[in-house]
C-alpha cells in the first residue's frame, strides 16, 4: 500500500465529514470556476464582437449605449440617424466602407433583433481574420428577404425557405408588421450576438409601416440634425414637401431609385421612399487606413457640430470591462476566494480534530515501521487528497453548471456562450489549492508527526 | 537473527522531576531462531524493554545488538526502518488498524519497510494463520482470535527475523490461547525467526524450552522494584 492508498483509508473511514468538506471546497472551486469562464466568455465576447470595425457612428448620445444597441443588440437604440448622413459618409473620402444597420424590431417567434442592412455586411469579416461562412451564399436579392443567424435558425427550427413576421418597435406591446421575409441564408456559427440576430433587406425594412418618417417630422429632425443647413438646402426641403403631396392623392405612389422594386409578398407591392424620409440606427466603417487616424479625426470632427457621435467600439468595451465588468469581477474572485480559504479551514477542522481519535492509529504505524515524517506525509496527502478532490469536483461542477446553463443565459442576456469555454485563470486554481492543502495539513501533520508512540501504546 | 543487550539502563522522570529506573540489565542474549519466554510481574519493565529492543524506546546507557548493529547508536529515522525490515511486533491487543481490511492490515506492515508491498505473500502469511476466507473482513467483523492471527501474519509480513511478542494471548479465550501460541510458535520456527514472548501466564511460558524471569537479570534500583 503506497502512502496515498493509506491516506484515502482514512479519509473513508471519516466519510460524512470528509465528504462534507470536499463538497464544501467543491462549491467554492465551482463558484470560482464560472465567474472565471462566464467573464472570460464575456470578454472575449466584448474583444471578438464589432472589433473588425473602426468606428461605429450613431446619434448623440452614451457611446456605451450605441456599442451595446448596434453591435451587441442587447439595449434599445438611442435615436436614429437621417439616411442622407449614411450617404455623406459612404462618400466621405476618408471612408472605404460604411455599413448602415438599422434595429428596433423583433420577430414573432423568439423576440430575436431585427437588423436591416445591406448584403456587403456579410462580405466583411465579422471579427479581425474571421468570415462569415453561410450556407446558401444567397445575399440579399429580393425586397423581403432576410439571413438568420445560426441560434436564430436552431431555436426557431428555421431553414432557408421560412417565412416570419416582425413586431415593430420590439417585443412588448408592439404591433405585428403584415409583410413576411423570407429566409434566404443562414449563417454558420460565430460565437458572436450575430448569432442571435436576424438580418433583414434594408430595402425592406423601409418597407414596413411606421419605418419611413412623415413629411414634416423628417424635416425639422433634418434641421436639427443639421443646423448649419440640410445638404442640398431648401430646395431638397421643397421637393420633399411636393412628394409628400404627391403621396397624399396617392397611397401607393411608385418613384424612382433603389425602392422602386416589385417582388412577390404578402403586402403585393411597395412604395418608393424618399432618402430623407429614412433612417438607419448606426453605421459601421471601415477607414482608409489601418492606423485609426483618420477614424480619430472623424470622431474628433463629430465631437463638435452633428448630433452624431463616432465611436471605437473595441475600445469602449475595454472601457466598460476594465471599470465596471472587471472591477465586478475582481470583487467576485477575491469574495470566491475568501470562500475556498474558510472551506479548507473547514478541511483543516476536521483533520485535526481527527487527530485525537487517530493517535493509536499513528502510534502503530510508527511501531510498524513508518518514519514521523511518513507519518507527516500521509496527514498532508488527507489534506491534498481533499482539496485537490474537492476541487476537480468543484471543477467539473462549474463547468457541468456552464455547459447547461448557457442557453438560459443566451435567453436572457443574448450572449452568446461557448458551452465548453474554458478560462486559463483556471490552470492556476490547482497549485493553489496544492499550496492551501499544504497549508492545511501542516499542523495536523506536526501533530502526527510528534506523536509518541510509546506513551501511546502504553495508553 | 541474534539479540544481545549489554549494560542496558533505562528510567523515566516522574512528575515531580525524581529519576524512576526501569531497566538495568547488565547482559542478555538471545540466539538465532531461539524462542524464549519472558515472564515477570505487572509492571515491571517487560513491555519497556519490548520497545527498547524494538527502538521505540532509546536507552539511557549501553547497547542494544541485534545481528551485530546497536540499534541504540541509530538516529530514529534509521531506527524506525531497521524496525520495519528486521523486527516483527505482536501487541497484546492486536493494534490492528479498523479501516482497513485483514488483507490491507497484513499490506501496512510491509508498506514502511521501503521495499513493494508483496500481495502474494500477504495472502500467503493470511492462510498460514487460516484465514484466507477472511481477506476483506475489517477487524470489526473478525473474532477476537481471528484478530490475533491477523496481527500474528503482519508481524511477519516483512519476513523478520526478530519477533517480539507482549502478552499476544492475553486477550483471548483460553480456547483459543493454545492454538495462537502454537501458531507464533510454528511459525517461527518454520520461517526460522528468533522469539521473545512476554507473558504473565505459567501455562503459556510452560510451553517454551527458555523461560527467563525479567526480575533475574533486570535489576533497578529498590525504588522501581517497590514500585514493580
Amino acid at each position: 500500500m503506497n502512502l496515498v492508498q493509506i491516506a484515502w483509508k482514512s479519509i473513508r473511514q471519516r466519510s460524512l465529514a470528509s465528504s462534507l468538506t470536499a463538497f464544501n471546497m467543491a462549491l467554492g472551486v465551482m463558484l470560482m470556476v464560472t465567474v472565471l469562464v462566464f467573464y472570460g466568455v464575456i470578454e472575449r465576447s466584448f474583444q471578438q464582437t464589432g472589433a473588425n470595425y473602426q468606428l461605429v457612428v450613431g446619434a448623440k448620445g452614451s457611446p456605451i449605449d450605441l456599442v451595446l444597441s448596434s453591435v451587441y443588440r442587447i439595449s434599445p437604440p438611442i435615436e436614429n440617424l437621417p439616411y442622407i448622413y449614411y450617404e455623406q459618409l459612404k462618400n466621405d473620402p476618408r471612408v472605404e466602407e460604411a455599413i448602415p444597420i438599422a434595429i428596433g424590431d423583433v420577430t414573432q417567434e423568439g423576440s430575436f433583433p431585427i437588423v436591416g442592412t445591406v448584403s456587403r455586411y456579410f462580405e466583411l469579416p465579422y471579427a479581425t481574420g474571421k468570415n462569415f461562412k453561410v450556407k446558401a451564399k444567397a445575399g440579399f436579392g429580393g425586397t423581403f428577404d432576410a439571413i438568420i443567424g445560426s441560434e436564430v435558425a436552431r431555436v426557431n427550427g428555421w431553414d432557408v425557405g421560412s417565412k416570419f413576421q416582425l413586431v415593430h418597435g420590439g417585443a412588448d406591446g408592439g404591433h405585428v408588421h403584415d409583410e413576411y421575409f423570407n429566409v434566404v441564408d443562414v449563417l454558420a456559427r460565430t460565437g458572436t450576438p450575430n448569432d442571435r440576430s436576424v438580418f433583414v433587406n434594408l430595402r425592406g425594412f423601409y418597407q414596413l409601416g411606421d419605418h419611413d418618417k412623415p413629411v414634416e417630422e423628417a424635416i425639422s429632425q433634418l434641421q436639427k440634425f443639421y443646423p448649419e443647413g440640410v445638404p442640398g438646402g431648401e430646395e431638397r426641403m421643397k421637393e420633399l414637401r411636393e412628394f409628400a403631396k404627391n403621396a397624399g392623392a396617392h397611397d401607393h405612389p411608385h418613384g424612382e431609385g433603389e425602392d422602386h422594386e416589385h417582388h412577390d409578398h404578402d403586402h403585393g407591392h411597395h412604395h418608393a421612399i424618399p432618402d430623407e424620409l429614412k433612417e438607419v440606427t448606426a453605421v459601421f466603417l471601415l477607414m482608409k487606413d489601418k492606423e485609426d487616424y483618420l477614424a480619430l479625426s472623424l470622431s474628433n470632427e463629430l465631437k463638435t457640430g452633428f448630433q452624431a457621435q463616432a465611436v471605437v467600439p473595441k475600445r469602449v468595451m475595454a472601457g466598460l470591462m476594465e471599470s465596471l465588468i472587471g472591477n465586478v469581477q475582481k470583487l467576485l474572485v477575491v469574495l470566491i476566494a475568501l470562500i475556498i480559504v474558510v472551506s479548507g479551514i473547514g478541511i483543516f477542522v476536521s483533520i485535526y480534530n481527527s487527530m485525537a481519535d487517530r493517535r493509536r492509529e499513528i502510534a502503530i504505524m510508527r511501531s510498524l515501521g513508518a518514519q514521523r515524517q511518513t507519518i507527516f506525509t500521509i496527514i498532508l496527502a488527507e489534506s491534498i487528497l481533499l482539496c485537490l478532490g474537492g476541487g476537480t469536483l468543484g471543477l467539473l461542477l462549474g463547468h457541468g453548471l456552464f455547459f447547461f446553463g448557457a442557453p438560459i443565459i443566451e435567453n436572457n442576456t443574448g450572449l452568446v456562450i461557448d458551452r465548453y469555454a474554458f478560462a486559463p485563470m483556471e490552470l492556476a486554481l490547482f497549485p493553489i489549492l496544492l499550496l492551501l492543502a499544504i497549508f492545511i495539513g501542516f499542523l495536523p501533520g506536526m501533530t502526527a508527526y510528534r506523536t509518541n508512540v510509546a506513551d501511546v501504546l502504553s495508553e | 537473527m541474534s539479540l544481545l543487550l549489554r549494560r542496558l539502563k533505562k528510567s523515566f522522570r516522574e512528575p515531580d522531576g525524581t529519576e524512576l529506573p526501569i531497566i538495568n540489565i547488565e547482559h542478555f542474549e538471545i540466539k538465532p531462531a531461539e524462542q524464549v519466554a519472558l515472564v515477570g510481574s505487572s509492571g515491571g519493565g517487560k513491555t519497556t524493554l519490548l520497545h527498547l529492543i524494538a527502538g521505540i524506546h532509546t536507552p539511557d546507557s549501553g547497547e542494544v545488538i541485534i545481528d551485530q548493529v546497536n540499534l541504540a547508536g541509530l538516529s530514529e529515522p534509521a531506527r524506525d526502518r531497521f524496525r520495519a525490515m528486521k523486527i516483527g511486533y505482536i501487541f497484546q491487543t492486536f493494534n490492528l488498524l479498523p479501516a482497513f481490511t485483514a488483507l490491507e492490515n497484513v499490506l501496512l506492515g510491509m508498506s514502511f519497510s521501503g521495499g513493494k508491498a508483496d500481495r502474494a505473500h500477504a495472502i500467503e502469511l493470511l492462510d498460514e494463520v487460516g484465514l484466507k476466507h477472511r481477506l476483506s473482513h475489517r477487524p470489526s467483523k473478525l473474532s477476537v482470535g481471528e484478530q490475533q492471527r491477523v496481527a500474528i501474519a503482519r508481524a511477519l509480513a516483512n519476513r523478520p527475523k526478530l519477533l517480539l511478542a507482549d502478552e499476544p494471548t492475553a486477550s483471548i479465550d483460553s480456547r483459543n490461547q493454545d492454538n495462537v501460541l502454537k501458531m507464533i510458535r510454528d511459525v517461527c520456527d518454520e520461517h526460522k525467526v528468533s522469539l521473545l514472548l512476554v507473558t504473565h501466564s505459567p501455562e503459556v511460558a510452560g510451553q517454551f524450552g527458555r523461560v527467563e524471569t525479567l526480575a533475574d537479570f533486570n535489576k533497578p534500583t529498590s525504588i522501581a522494584s517497590a514500585i514493580a
